[in-house]
Protein backbone atom coordinates (compact mmCIF):
# COMPACT_ATOMS: atom_id res chain seq x y z
CA UNK A 1 0.00 0.00 0.00
CA UNK A 2 2.78 2.16 0.61
CA UNK A 3 4.26 1.46 -2.36
CA UNK A 4 1.47 2.35 -4.16
CA UNK A 5 0.57 5.12 -2.34
CA UNK A 6 4.52 6.29 -2.64
CA UNK A 7 4.48 5.69 -6.37
CA UNK A 8 1.32 8.06 -6.82
CA UNK A 9 2.88 10.88 -9.20
CA UNK A 10 4.90 7.78 -11.10
CA UNK A 11 1.95 6.37 -12.33
CA UNK A 12 -0.56 9.35 -12.87
CA UNK A 13 2.58 10.46 -15.27
CA UNK A 14 2.29 7.21 -17.07
CA UNK A 15 -1.50 7.37 -17.28
CA UNK A 16 -0.84 10.97 -19.08
CA UNK A 17 2.17 9.85 -21.12
CA UNK A 18 0.11 6.58 -22.64
CA UNK A 19 -3.32 9.19 -23.02
CA UNK A 20 -0.60 11.70 -25.08
CA UNK A 21 0.67 8.64 -27.15
CA UNK A 22 -2.65 7.83 -27.91
CA UNK A 23 -4.02 10.40 -29.50
CA UNK A 24 -0.61 10.85 -31.34
CA UNK A 25 -0.86 7.53 -33.30
CA UNK A 26 -4.57 6.90 -32.80
CA UNK A 27 -6.25 10.89 -34.07
CA UNK A 28 -6.24 12.07 -37.49
CA UNK A 29 -6.87 15.54 -37.27
CA UNK A 30 -3.15 17.02 -37.26
CA UNK A 31 -4.02 19.60 -34.76
CA UNK A 32 -4.89 17.46 -32.33
CA UNK A 33 -1.93 15.04 -32.82
CA UNK A 34 0.16 18.22 -31.62
CA UNK A 35 -2.38 18.71 -28.65
CA UNK A 36 -1.54 14.85 -27.93
CA UNK A 37 2.12 15.43 -28.57
CA UNK A 38 2.40 18.71 -26.15
CA UNK A 39 0.31 16.72 -23.14
CA UNK A 40 3.18 13.77 -23.67
CA UNK A 41 5.78 16.08 -23.29
CA UNK A 42 4.02 17.81 -20.01
CA UNK A 43 3.70 14.41 -18.29
CA UNK A 44 7.67 13.97 -19.22
CA UNK A 45 7.69 17.40 -17.36
CA UNK A 46 5.76 16.79 -14.22
CA UNK A 47 7.70 13.65 -14.39
CA UNK A 48 10.89 15.20 -14.18
CA UNK A 49 9.60 17.83 -11.31
CA UNK A 50 8.33 14.71 -9.28
CA UNK A 51 11.90 13.31 -9.32
CA UNK A 52 13.21 16.49 -8.13
CA UNK A 53 11.04 17.11 -5.07
CA UNK A 54 11.85 16.24 -1.45
CA UNK A 55 8.83 15.86 1.07
CA UNK A 56 9.49 19.30 3.59
CA UNK A 57 11.82 20.67 1.03
CA UNK A 58 11.43 24.43 -0.37
CA UNK A 59 12.15 26.19 -3.49
CA UNK A 60 15.89 26.02 -4.54
CA UNK A 61 15.76 30.26 -3.61
CA UNK A 62 18.78 30.23 -1.09
CA UNK A 63 17.13 31.92 2.36
CA UNK A 64 19.03 32.82 5.46
CA UNK A 65 19.63 30.05 7.91
CA UNK A 66 18.95 25.99 7.48
CA UNK A 67 16.87 24.81 4.95
CA UNK A 68 16.01 21.70 2.79
CA UNK A 69 16.03 23.12 -0.86
CA UNK A 70 14.17 20.44 -3.51
CA UNK A 71 16.61 19.58 -6.55
CA UNK A 72 17.21 22.75 -8.96
CA UNK A 73 18.63 20.88 -11.66
CA UNK A 74 15.69 18.99 -12.64
CA UNK A 75 14.16 22.52 -12.84
CA UNK A 76 16.70 23.68 -15.13
CA UNK A 77 16.50 20.45 -17.44
CA UNK A 78 13.06 21.51 -17.70
CA UNK A 79 12.73 24.65 -18.09
CA UNK A 80 15.05 24.14 -21.17
CA UNK A 81 12.79 21.32 -22.33
CA UNK A 82 9.17 24.05 -22.14
CA UNK A 83 11.36 26.23 -24.17
CA UNK A 84 11.84 23.43 -27.14
CA UNK A 85 8.49 22.19 -26.55
CA UNK A 86 7.13 25.24 -28.03
CA UNK A 87 9.81 25.25 -30.35
CA UNK A 88 8.57 21.91 -31.80
CA UNK A 89 4.43 23.18 -31.44
CA UNK A 90 5.64 26.11 -33.64
CA UNK A 91 7.37 24.49 -36.26
CA UNK A 92 4.63 21.57 -36.04
CA UNK A 93 1.74 24.32 -36.71
CA UNK A 94 3.51 26.13 -39.74
CA UNK A 95 3.82 22.59 -41.44
CA UNK A 96 0.18 21.77 -40.28
CA UNK A 97 -1.02 25.09 -42.27
CA UNK A 98 1.01 24.59 -45.34
CA UNK A 99 -0.39 20.86 -45.74
CA UNK A 100 -3.81 22.33 -45.42
CA UNK A 101 -2.61 24.77 -48.31
CA UNK A 102 -1.36 21.66 -50.53
CA UNK A 103 -3.91 19.31 -50.10
CA UNK A 104 -6.81 21.61 -48.65
CA UNK A 105 -7.45 19.18 -45.19
CA UNK A 106 -5.21 18.41 -42.27
CA UNK A 107 -6.71 15.00 -41.91
CA UNK A 108 -4.36 11.94 -42.53
CA UNK A 109 -7.02 9.62 -43.60
CA UNK A 110 -8.46 11.91 -46.47
CA UNK A 111 -4.32 12.68 -47.38
CA UNK A 112 -4.17 9.16 -47.81
CA UNK A 113 -6.66 8.80 -50.16
CA UNK A 114 -5.70 11.89 -52.59
CA UNK A 115 -2.50 10.60 -52.85
CA UNK A 116 -3.57 7.28 -53.52
CA UNK A 117 -5.87 8.86 -56.15
CA UNK A 118 -2.94 11.25 -57.49
CA UNK A 119 -0.65 7.60 -58.08
CA UNK A 120 -3.62 5.56 -59.80
CA UNK A 121 -4.23 8.64 -62.28
CA UNK A 122 -0.82 8.96 -63.05
CA UNK A 123 -0.68 4.79 -63.29
CA UNK A 124 -3.61 5.45 -66.07
CA UNK A 125 -2.28 8.42 -68.02
CA UNK A 126 0.93 5.68 -68.88
CA UNK B 1 -2.10 19.79 3.00
CA UNK B 2 0.10 19.62 0.04
CA UNK B 3 -0.12 16.27 -0.42
CA UNK B 4 -3.67 16.53 -1.19
CA UNK B 5 -3.24 19.18 -3.11
CA UNK B 6 -0.86 17.24 -5.08
CA UNK B 7 -3.20 14.27 -5.40
CA UNK B 8 -6.60 16.55 -6.53
CA UNK B 9 -4.29 18.19 -9.33
CA UNK B 10 -3.08 15.17 -10.84
CA UNK B 11 -6.50 13.30 -10.98
CA UNK B 12 -7.75 17.00 -12.58
CA UNK B 13 -5.14 16.16 -15.22
CA UNK B 14 -6.18 12.99 -15.51
CA UNK B 15 -9.79 13.93 -16.70
CA UNK B 16 -8.71 16.84 -18.37
CA UNK B 17 -6.81 14.94 -20.20
CA UNK B 18 -9.49 12.04 -20.63
CA UNK B 19 -11.58 14.95 -22.12
CA UNK B 20 -9.38 16.01 -24.17
CA UNK B 21 -8.75 12.54 -26.12
CA UNK B 22 -12.53 12.23 -26.13
CA UNK B 23 -13.73 16.02 -28.19
CA UNK B 24 -14.35 16.24 -31.38
CA UNK B 25 -14.23 20.14 -31.71
CA UNK B 26 -10.64 21.35 -31.51
CA UNK B 27 -11.20 24.81 -30.52
CA UNK B 28 -12.68 22.97 -27.06
CA UNK B 29 -9.74 20.67 -27.41
CA UNK B 30 -7.30 23.38 -27.24
CA UNK B 31 -8.40 25.41 -24.83
CA UNK B 32 -8.40 21.90 -22.70
CA UNK B 33 -4.78 21.29 -23.41
CA UNK B 34 -4.66 25.60 -22.10
CA UNK B 35 -6.40 24.27 -18.75
CA UNK B 36 -3.88 21.05 -18.49
CA UNK B 37 -0.79 23.28 -18.62
CA UNK B 38 -2.51 25.83 -16.28
CA UNK B 39 -3.01 22.59 -13.94
CA UNK B 40 0.20 21.19 -14.29
CA UNK B 41 1.97 24.86 -13.57
CA UNK B 42 -0.28 24.82 -10.51
CA UNK B 43 1.83 21.20 -9.58
CA UNK B 44 4.70 22.38 -10.37
CA UNK B 45 4.31 25.02 -7.50
CA UNK B 46 3.33 22.70 -4.92
CA UNK B 47 7.02 20.84 -5.63
CA UNK B 48 8.81 23.65 -5.59
CA UNK B 49 9.76 24.40 -9.14
CA UNK B 50 8.32 27.87 -9.04
CA UNK B 51 10.45 28.81 -12.28
CA UNK B 52 9.03 25.99 -13.98
CA UNK B 53 5.62 26.90 -13.19
CA UNK B 54 5.93 30.43 -14.31
CA UNK B 55 7.21 29.32 -17.76
CA UNK B 56 4.87 26.80 -18.28
CA UNK B 57 1.89 28.79 -17.70
CA UNK B 58 3.34 31.18 -20.12
CA UNK B 59 4.58 29.47 -22.55
CA UNK B 60 2.10 26.31 -22.23
CA UNK B 61 -0.61 28.09 -21.58
CA UNK B 62 -0.32 31.52 -23.27
CA UNK B 63 2.08 31.38 -26.73
CA UNK B 64 1.01 27.25 -27.42
CA UNK B 65 -2.21 28.27 -27.25
CA UNK B 66 -2.66 31.25 -29.37
CA UNK B 67 -0.30 29.57 -31.80
CA UNK B 68 -3.11 26.44 -32.00
CA UNK B 69 -5.64 28.71 -31.90
CA UNK B 70 -4.00 30.34 -34.99
CA UNK B 71 -3.55 27.85 -36.73
CA UNK B 72 -7.26 26.20 -36.17
CA UNK B 73 -8.50 29.29 -37.53
CA UNK B 74 -6.79 28.50 -40.97
CA UNK B 75 -7.52 24.64 -41.08
CA UNK B 76 -10.51 24.08 -39.60
CA UNK B 77 -11.43 23.18 -35.87
CA UNK B 78 -13.83 20.03 -37.05
CA UNK B 79 -12.20 16.06 -36.15
CA UNK B 80 -14.02 13.53 -38.82
CA UNK B 81 -14.54 10.33 -36.82
CA UNK B 82 -12.11 8.10 -37.99
CA UNK B 83 -12.74 4.69 -40.13
CA UNK B 84 -9.80 3.16 -39.46
CA UNK B 85 -10.08 0.81 -36.32
CA UNK B 86 -7.69 1.51 -33.29
CA UNK B 87 -7.41 -1.84 -32.10
CA UNK B 88 -3.47 -1.62 -32.44
CA UNK B 89 -2.93 2.07 -31.60
CA UNK B 90 -4.76 1.07 -28.46
CA UNK B 91 -3.22 -2.22 -28.08
CA UNK B 92 0.36 -0.65 -28.76
CA UNK B 93 -0.11 1.63 -25.94
CA UNK B 94 -1.28 -0.73 -23.44
CA UNK B 95 1.76 -2.30 -24.11
CA UNK B 96 4.29 0.55 -23.82
CA UNK B 97 1.77 1.64 -20.59
CA UNK B 98 2.63 -1.86 -18.65
CA UNK B 99 6.29 -1.52 -19.73
CA UNK B 100 6.29 1.79 -18.04
CA UNK B 101 4.52 0.88 -15.29
CA UNK B 102 7.34 -1.94 -14.65
CA UNK B 103 10.09 0.41 -15.21
CA UNK B 104 8.35 2.92 -12.94
CA UNK B 105 8.21 0.64 -9.83
CA UNK B 106 11.90 0.53 -9.73
CA UNK B 107 12.02 4.46 -9.03
CA UNK B 108 12.75 5.24 -5.81
CA UNK B 109 9.91 6.90 -3.56
CA UNK B 110 8.51 10.43 -4.36
CA UNK B 111 10.17 12.98 -2.05
CA UNK B 112 12.18 10.98 -0.12
CA UNK B 113 15.94 12.75 0.61
CA UNK B 114 18.03 10.10 0.57
CA UNK B 115 16.80 9.65 -3.23
CA UNK B 116 20.01 9.15 -5.35
CA UNK B 117 19.66 12.02 -7.49
CA UNK B 118 19.74 14.39 -4.53
CA UNK B 119 23.31 12.70 -3.44
CA UNK B 120 25.51 13.88 -6.51
CA UNK B 121 26.24 16.73 -8.28
CA UNK B 122 23.49 19.05 -6.56
CA UNK B 123 24.78 19.28 -2.94
CA UNK B 124 27.65 20.92 -4.47
CA UNK B 125 25.90 23.77 -6.12
CA UNK B 126 24.14 24.16 -3.10
CA UNK B 127 26.94 24.58 -1.39
CA UNK B 128 29.32 26.60 -3.12
CA UNK B 129 26.76 28.47 -5.42
CA UNK B 130 26.49 31.57 -2.56
CA UNK B 131 30.03 32.11 -2.98
CA UNK B 132 30.82 31.83 -6.74
CA UNK B 133 27.61 33.42 -8.39
CA UNK B 134 25.85 35.66 -5.69
CA UNK B 135 22.46 35.15 -6.98
CA UNK B 136 20.16 33.45 -4.50
CA UNK B 137 18.09 31.39 -7.36
CA UNK B 138 19.66 28.32 -7.53
CA UNK B 139 17.72 27.20 -10.62
CA UNK B 140 18.47 31.05 -12.33
CA UNK B 141 22.20 30.58 -11.32
CA UNK B 142 22.93 26.76 -12.57
CA UNK B 143 20.91 27.69 -16.35
CA UNK B 144 22.36 30.96 -16.78
CA UNK B 145 26.01 30.47 -15.63
CA UNK B 146 27.14 27.00 -14.55
CA UNK B 147 25.34 25.23 -17.72
CA UNK B 148 25.48 29.06 -20.28
CA UNK B 149 26.41 26.83 -22.69
CA UNK B 150 23.04 24.55 -22.94
CA UNK B 151 20.98 27.84 -22.60
CA UNK B 152 22.79 29.15 -25.84
CA UNK B 153 21.76 26.01 -27.11
CA UNK B 154 18.48 26.08 -26.67
CA UNK B 155 18.62 29.59 -28.52
CA UNK B 156 20.34 27.73 -31.63
CA UNK B 157 17.43 25.72 -30.97
CA UNK B 158 14.55 28.38 -31.03
CA UNK B 159 16.31 30.34 -33.68
CA UNK B 160 16.34 27.03 -36.17
CA UNK B 161 12.63 26.75 -35.27
CA UNK B 162 11.78 30.67 -35.87
CA UNK B 163 13.52 30.50 -39.51
CA UNK B 164 11.63 27.17 -40.09
CA UNK B 165 8.32 28.97 -39.60
CA UNK B 166 9.25 31.39 -41.20
CA UNK B 167 10.20 29.74 -44.47
CA UNK B 168 7.10 27.57 -44.28
CA UNK B 169 4.57 30.66 -44.01
CA UNK B 170 6.46 33.27 -45.69
CA UNK B 171 5.94 31.05 -48.77
CA UNK B 172 2.28 30.84 -48.16
CA UNK B 173 2.03 34.82 -48.33
CA UNK B 174 3.61 34.85 -51.77
CA UNK B 175 1.79 32.02 -53.12
CA UNK B 176 -1.42 33.63 -52.06
CA UNK B 177 -0.49 36.94 -53.89
CA UNK B 178 0.16 34.92 -57.17
CA UNK B 179 -3.32 33.18 -57.28
CA UNK B 180 -4.90 36.43 -56.59
CA UNK B 181 -3.11 37.96 -59.50
CA UNK B 182 -4.80 36.40 -62.60
CA UNK B 183 -8.31 36.80 -61.46
CA UNK B 184 -7.48 40.45 -60.95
Amino acid sequence: MEFLVGHYNYWVVVFLMMLGFYVVISRTHMVKVLVGLSVFQTSVFIFYISLGKIRGGTAPILIDGPAVYSNPLTSVLILTAIVVSIATTALGLALVVRINEAYGTVDEEEIDAIERADEAAVLEAR
Amino acid sequence: MTEFVDVALLALLAVTGLALLKLRNLFAVVILSGIYSLLSAGLFVTMDAPDVAFTESAVGLGVSTVLMLGALALVGHEEKKPTRPRVLPLAVVILTGAILLYGMADVPPFGDPNNPIHQHVTPRYLEEMPEEIEVPNVVSAVLASYRSYDTMGETTVIFAAGVGVLLLLAGRRRRGQDEEEPGE
